[in-house]
């Protein structure tokens, strides 16, 4: 089945200006891989602040203008050039941001879900997508300051369904809500995967990513350190070393801290970025580390778990 | 609806505190001056031959032996009572010369007040779109060079170069010299008043484009522009359907504030092209200590200007639906 979309080598970076005027180059992505299926959901987890978001931007084609953006994007087969980003975000590809702020806040619902027409098929779509998400009439008239948080996630799903979307970016769609409410926002996105969409997760919470993905990526230091099946978590079949600690880390599972800091954007050395913190580190980390694959998932590690396994 | 009328009501009240603040500023700054009113309206030579009892009489006329405070008093008495009192340069009810002066300085204002808003909004909108981009300097530079420019300067360069050097346009007045007021044309007025209109504008658009590019800028960075742009929208529609509503809040306190600036300038560039308006009347009651005068024409600024700034608030209710859905929810 051909993929909807393929990331390979993605690096993101940005122009900054160091002392002076002199430009420093500061990389935030870096050798990002991954690849998203119909019907898949592919979560791309990493702690706060990361980057994350940032791949969501580079893939639409909205990134700021002092970024730089290099690898390579397939969509359906064919290259997503920027030209072609921006043909077809908003309707084949669409995003679905973090809260209420990604509304203008002196539009109501309804226009905003329309993009601006009025026609009366337009209303009748606003008024069917916002009913699929429990969403009565009467929330075409509110403006965002009038929607609770779970109602303005719903919205922000609204007005990604409202365009029958292939791919579906999901920005930290969840922080902010309480347990029950994110789990009915997350599992509106698996109906659209299993409606034959693609879905791509962006988001810290590991946890209730396994609740919906098929797949996760790992994201550390602007790295894809591992990805995985989603049932290789419960099975322990992990292989990264940083993505046994985040799993020790959740609370069911020893609640178990990892000691030290992700280093930030421009922080990372040659090497392993995990290096510092990695309780399995030898010297050779400090060298070079390919992204290879290892029993049905991918790792960027020399000495992965499980790999010394036959 | 209740909740609107207590609004309005406290901001009235304020209105009369401050016009009464105003007011006794403007007096206590004339008797302080220390311009005699009897030498620079009557003059030293002229005083001179005068006998006691004339200068007695005049010294009454221009109020020098009563206490400042019966005359303030006294002034506020008749204020109250609806009397504006009698100028003492125009010998006429102040009331007259207030409404007369007003009525040139109005167009003058009025032209200023548009031509500055709708440019100064379309600029703003355009640099704050566009930051970085030539567009953007460009206006820019046009802001800064205008705003170190004092107005008078401008209206002086205006003066040269359209009146005395083209000779396209009157070197001042209001309406042609020796004119009849009935055969004074709408045209004549417009005429007359568009040079120094023309001043107010040039350096009230600065100003207002200035504050609607930064607000305009700052919405062009936000989260729901990016959004709007993932979703596919265009630049052009980003700037008509978000930009516009968004920076339409902002604008409307910037338009209504800046009438007191169109005041204030209109003072400056009213001297410079003598024309017989509101600024030029107040300068004259200054130096010439016209304290009925001089207090009338502060106390009615004042209160256009504070009425602008209501206008803009009570706009702001109906505009802003945080504040309009917040009193329909009462
Ligand atoms: S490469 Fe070395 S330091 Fe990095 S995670 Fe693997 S074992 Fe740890």
């Amino acid at each position: 089945m051909q993929p909807i979309l393929e990331v390979k080598d993605l690096s993101i970076s940005f122009t900054q200006y160091g002392r002076g005027t002199k430009q420093v180059l500061l990389p935030v992505i870096q050798d990002l891989s991954l690849t998203i299926a119909p019907g898949q959901v592919v979560a791309v987890v990493g702690s706060s602040g990361s980057g994350k978001s940032l791949l969501a931007h580079g893939i639409l084609g909205i990134l700021p203008y002092n970024s730089h953006m290099a690898g390579e994007i397939t969509f359906l087969g064919q290259p997503l050039t920027p030209q072609r980003a921006a043909a077809v975000r908003g309707k084949e590809i669409v995003l679905v941001p973090q809260g209420v702020t990604y509304l203008d806040p002196l539009m109501k619902v309804g226009p905003q879900i329309r993009k601006g027409r009025r026609d009366q098929a337009a209303k009748a779509a606003s008024r069917a997508v916002l009913e699929r998400y429990g969403l009565g009439t009467d929330t075409e008239e509110r403006y965002p300051f009038e929607l609770s948080g779970g109602m303005a996630r719903r919205v922000l799903i609204a007005t990604a369904a409202a365009a029958t979307p292939k791919l579906v970016i999901a920005d930290e769609p969840t922080p902010g809500l309480d347990a029950r409410s994110a789990k009915r926002v997350l599992s509106h996105f698996r109906e659209l995967a299993d409606g034959g969409a693609g879905v791509l997760l962006i988001t810290h919470d590991l946890e209730l990513a396994l609740t919906i993905s098929h797949r996760v990526a790992v994201f550390y230091a602007g790295e894809t350190v591992e990805e995985a099946n989603a049932a290789d978590f419960t099975a322990g079949k992990l292989r990264h070393p940083y993505t046994r600690a985040l799993w020790n880390a959740l609370p069911q599972n020893g609640f178990v801290p990892i000691p030290g800091a992700q280093p930030g954007p421009g922080q990372v050395g040659e090497g392993c970025p995990f290096a510092p913190r990695c309780p399995k580190g030898r010297p050779e980390c400090l060298g070079p580390v390919p992204y290879r694959a290892l029993d049905g998932g991918l790792v960027r590690c020399l000495y992965p778990e499980g790999g010394e396994r036959p | 609806m209740k909740h609107r009328l207590m609004f309005t009501g406290k901001k009235l009240i304020r209105m009369v505190l401050l016009l009464l603040g105003v007011s006794l500023a403007a007096f206590l700054l004339m008797s302080a001056s220390p311009l005699d009113p009897l030498q620079t309206n009557v003059g030293q030579a002229a005083l001179g031959t005068m006998s006691q009892e004339q200068i007695a009489k005049l010294e009454d006329y221009w109020g020098v032996n009563t206490p400042p405070v019966e005359r303030y008093l006294g002034w506020l008495g008749d204020f109250i009572r609806g009397d504006m009192g009698t100028s003492l340069l125009y010998r006429q009810p102040v009331s007259t010369v207030i409404g007369q002066r007003l009525q040139s300085s109005l167009w003058l204002m009025a032209f200023a007040w548009v031509i500055s808003g709708v440019l100064g909004l379309t600029l703003g909108v355009i640099a704050g779109a566009r930051r970085g981009k030539l567009a953007d300097k460009l206006i820019r530079g046009y802001c800064w060079l205008i705003s170190s420019t004092p107005a008078f300067w401008l209206a002086l360069v205006l003066l040269v170069i359209f009146s005395v050097w083209l000779g396209l346009f009157p070197i001042g007045l209001s309406v042609p010299i020796g004119a009849d007021a009935a055969s004074v044309t709408l045209s004549d007025r417009l005429y007359h008043a568009f040079l120094p209109a023309l001043t107010l504008s040039i350096t009230g658009v600065a100003n207002i484009a200035m504050h609607t590019r930064e607000k305009m800028a700052d919405i062009m960075e936000s989260d729901y522009v990016l959004f709007a742009k993932a979703r596919g929208e265009s630049t052009r529609s980003i700037v008509l359907r978000h930009g516009l509503r968004n920076v339409a809040l902002p604008a409307i306190t910037l338009q209504f504030a800046s009438i007191s600036e169109i005041f204030g300038g209109s003072v400056l560039v009213e001297q410079v092209f003598s024309y017989p308006g509101l600024g030029q009347a107040a300068v004259n009651a200054g130096l010439g200590s016209d304290l009925p005068l001089l207090l009338g024409i502060t106390v009615v600024s004042a209160a256009i200007v504070f009425g602008g700034n209501l206008i803009a608030d009570l706009l702001y209710g109906v505009v802003d639906p945080k504040i309009r859905r917040g009193v329909a929810r009462k």
